[in-house]
């Protein structure tokens, strides 16, 4: 979406949650509770082969003999597992319906998100899979891809179109054991992306993909499966919204990398879950696993915005398995009024000169608590690995809370490690000086906080760039007194 | 255009200004000198409207308008420009950014549209060759790893581009060799006109061998102790400040 700065400006001056809204469309729920059964149901409600059934039951069986990790440096209370329903579909939805025949409601809520799932993105060149609740609604540019052997389409599709590629790749990276969340995804999740790449193709649009949770008491979990082949080229743009409501909502995503030999992905997220009211009322619990895995020469950004969601447990890894690979982290994390995150990364080094970077960006404000939580590990067979890992926060006011946590693992001799880390504050004098400019407060700390991101903002694609600050300053507005 | 009333101000209960009273108009340069400690950077604190200094009692008036309850970023919209003397860096902000943000905060607060790119870029062009300033100069972070002259002369670059009715330069000069220094006192003398004023804070006669201003006033402890013209200058270069003190002690 090409903002004009005037609309920028006029979208600046709504300070609430600017995507609370419901839309009342009729949905397909299951009832609440989890168990064997409602396991089975999903399967056969998406029409799933056998061997998928039995991964998912594989996967319950392991969930139900793990605990919710409490090491992260965030409080809360522990979402009730039996007081959710795990498959909301919006009644109309038909994979094999054309964008004409999309519920107009659906469409409507759409353009309440200002994403078009029409001609608009197709000049955007931006080729869209919208998962609404649970299932994923409409893959626009499907066409355009196929004749590049590419392969964009909700995962659910894929399951049964290319069983060979999900079998082949699906729980490689983050295995249904992996963690608490990861397993109850793999036993639940309903729908999400599956992307494939073939050999040497250089994907010519960005990929996207848009989340929302529309219907109350569901959770979303929805898994990416990206598969760049041998020498391919992807970027890939993930977008996420909820609509406002008191009740904590779960999100518990996996995305799954595979960068084969010389491939390269961008994987760059926008996460504008609901954060919950003023009070810390409500918000999105996000609980999201998220892992590349790097072959011979490859590489994988991931680039991150994380605004929204009340909990936020997230870590973007790379396993640069193969030698020279590369595995880039750049992440803004804000959070305001009662948000609490935890957030970083994991790079670990297992091929020779391989090299990863971390510039993670922290902005709290409120009485809000953000925290960075790194792993940089250097396995023995690793010659010549490198790493340079820089972590800055921002503090607005004095109730808000920056933590750092670097752990670092080296067990070879040749690797080099590097480790910055800077806290800093809004200064009283840097907003006397842009309101002597004439910038009023609001917009000067805007203005300093987009500075202060650049780096990591630079990173994203130009549309996204854009969306990202005007999140950031949504997101910061009445922070400051 | 500006007139200060009887002005006492104090930061953290210790007053600072003593009863500075001074009428500027418009087309006039006024010098303000003085020992340190004298009260003179809070005088352009104040009337910038700096919120760490209270004003307890009278008045700075901008044509007309008393400024008590009018906030730093409204007098800057009226036209209040002050030239920092310790600019501040905001590391990631470009300059262009910075003043593209501020002249768009300044026409949206008077119900203008935001200034078409065309048009920025053409005033940016025009005010950097004025002050002979490398384009590139104009892409770094706002004053980040500035050498005290590019911060002093960006500082003068600002105010070309705001075109402020009262500008008042708190010790431009310092931190300036002496090109820097021909170059900053060029700008400010082609952007003087019969309608704006500018009030030169500096210790040394030096800056005013540049930019000749039509009145100089003496601060010390707080008050106007003396007022002359360009020659009180020459005078203070000579003597210094201390037959002042003891004058004004009498």
């Amino acid at each position: 979406m090409a903002y004009t700065e005037e609309e920028l400006k006029k979208e600046l001056e709504t300070k609430e949650y600017e995507y609370g809204f419901y839309t009342d469309i009729e949905s397909d729920t299951f009832p609440i509770g989890l168990n064997e059964e409602i396991v089975i149901a999903i399967s056969k409600k998406k029409e799933e082969p056998e061997w998928m059934t039995l991964w998912r039951l594989e996967a319950f069986r392991i969930w139900k003999s793990m605990e919710e990790p409490t090491w992260a440096n965030v409080h809360y209370d522990k979402p009730d597992f039996q007081n959710i329903s795990y498959y909301s579909a919006p009644k109309s939805a038909d994979p094999n319906k054309t964008l004409d025949d999309v519920d107009p409601d659906l469409l409507e809520m759409y353009r309440k998100l200002g994403i078009s799932v029409d001609e608009q993105k197709k000049l955007q060149n931006v080729a869209v899979d919208i998962v609404v609740d649970s299932v994923s609604v409409a893959t626009t540019f499907k066409k355009t891809l196929a004749e590049k052997g590419i392969i964009f389409m909700p995962i659910s599709e894929a399951i049964k179109e290319h069983p060979e590629l999900v079998k082949k790749y699906m729980g490689t990276v983050v295995p249904q054991k992996d963690n608490f969340y990861a397993a109850l995804n793999s036993a639940v999740f309903t729908d999400g992306s599956f992307c494939y790449i073939p050999k040497g193709v250089r994907c010519p649009m960005e990929l996207s993909t848009y989340f929302r949770i529309n219907q109350a008491g569901t959770g979303q979990f929805e898994r990416t499966l990206l598969i760049a082949d041998e020498d391919s080229y992807v970027s890939y743009l993930e977008g996420c919204t909820a609509p406002s409501r008191d009740e904590n909502q779960l999100h518990a995503a996996v995305v799954e990398l595979i960068a084969l030999d010389g491939a390269e992905i961008k994987y760059s997220t926008v996460q504008n879950w609901f954060p919950g009211n003023k009070e810390g009322k409500g918000g999105v619990f996000n609980f999201v696993t998220k892992r590349a895995i790097c072959e011979k020469n490859a590489k994988v950004s991931w680039t991150q915005v994380e605004t929204g969601s009340a909990v936020t447990w997230k870590y973007p890894s790379c396993i640069l398995k193969g030698d020279n690979s590369i595995g880039e982290f750049y992440s803004i994390a804000v959070t305001n009024n009662y948000q609490q995150a935890d957030t970083g990364t994991k790079m670990v080094h297992l091929g020779k000169n391989t090299k990863s970077t971390i510039i993670s960006k922290g902005i709290s404000a409120g009485k809000s608590q953000n925290s960075y939580r790194g792993l940089v590990q250097v396995n023995s067979r690793a010659d010549g690995a490198r790493n340079f890992s820089q972590c800055d926060s921002l503090l607005m006011g004095n109730e808000c809370g920056a933590h750092t946590f670097p752990y670092i693992e080296a067990k070879n001799k040749t690797a080099m490690i590097e480790h910055e880390a800077t806290t800093s504050k809004i200064g009283e004098d840097q907003i006397f000086y842009c309101n002597q400019r004439g910038i009023p407060t609001e917009k000067a700390i805007a203005l300093i906080v987009n500075g202060f991101s650049k780096e990591v903002l630079n990173k994203l694609p130009m549309e996204f760039a854009v969306e990202a600050q005007k999140l950031l300053e949504i997101s910061l507005e009445g922070s400051v007194g | 255009m500006l007139k200060i009333k009887d002005l006492h101000a104090s930061v953290d209960d210790k007053e600072i200004l003593r009863g500075i009273n001074l009428e500027i108009k418009a087309g006039e340069v006024h010098a303000i000198m003085g020992p340190n400690g004298s009260g003179k950077s809070t005088l352009a604190s104040v009337i910038a409207g700096n919120d760490n200094f209270e004003v307890t009692q009278g008045s700075v008036e901008l044509e007309g308008e008393d400024l008590e309850d009018v906030s730093p970023e409204e007098r800057a919209h009226k036209g209040v420009f002050l030239s920092f003397q310790y600019p501040i860096e905001i590391p990631g902000v470009s300059v262009t950014n910075f003043m593209k943000t501020a002249i768009n905060e300044s026409r949206k607060a008077k119900g203008l549209e935001d200034m078409p790119a065309k048009d920025m870029l053409k005033l940016i062009r025009e005010k950097s060759e004025l002050l002979e300033i490398d384009r590139k100069f104009l892409s770094r972070s706002l004053n980040e790893g500035f050498s005290g002259g590019e911060k002093k002369r960006n500082e003068i670059f600002q105010m070309a581009m705001l075109e402020p009715k009262v500008a008042i330069l708190d010790e431009t000069d310092s931190g300036l060799d002496i090109d820097a220094l021909r170059i900053v006192a060029s700008g400010v003398n082609k952007l003087k006109s019969k309608d704006n004023a500018v009030i030169l804070i500096t210790h040394y006669q030096r800056l005013l061998e540049y930019i000749v201003p039509d009145f100089v006033h003496v601060l010390h402890n707080g008050k106007i102790v003396k007022s002359g013209g360009k020659e009180l200058a020459l005078e203070l270069e000579e003597k210094g400040y201390d037959w002042l003190k003891q004058e004004t002690a009498v």
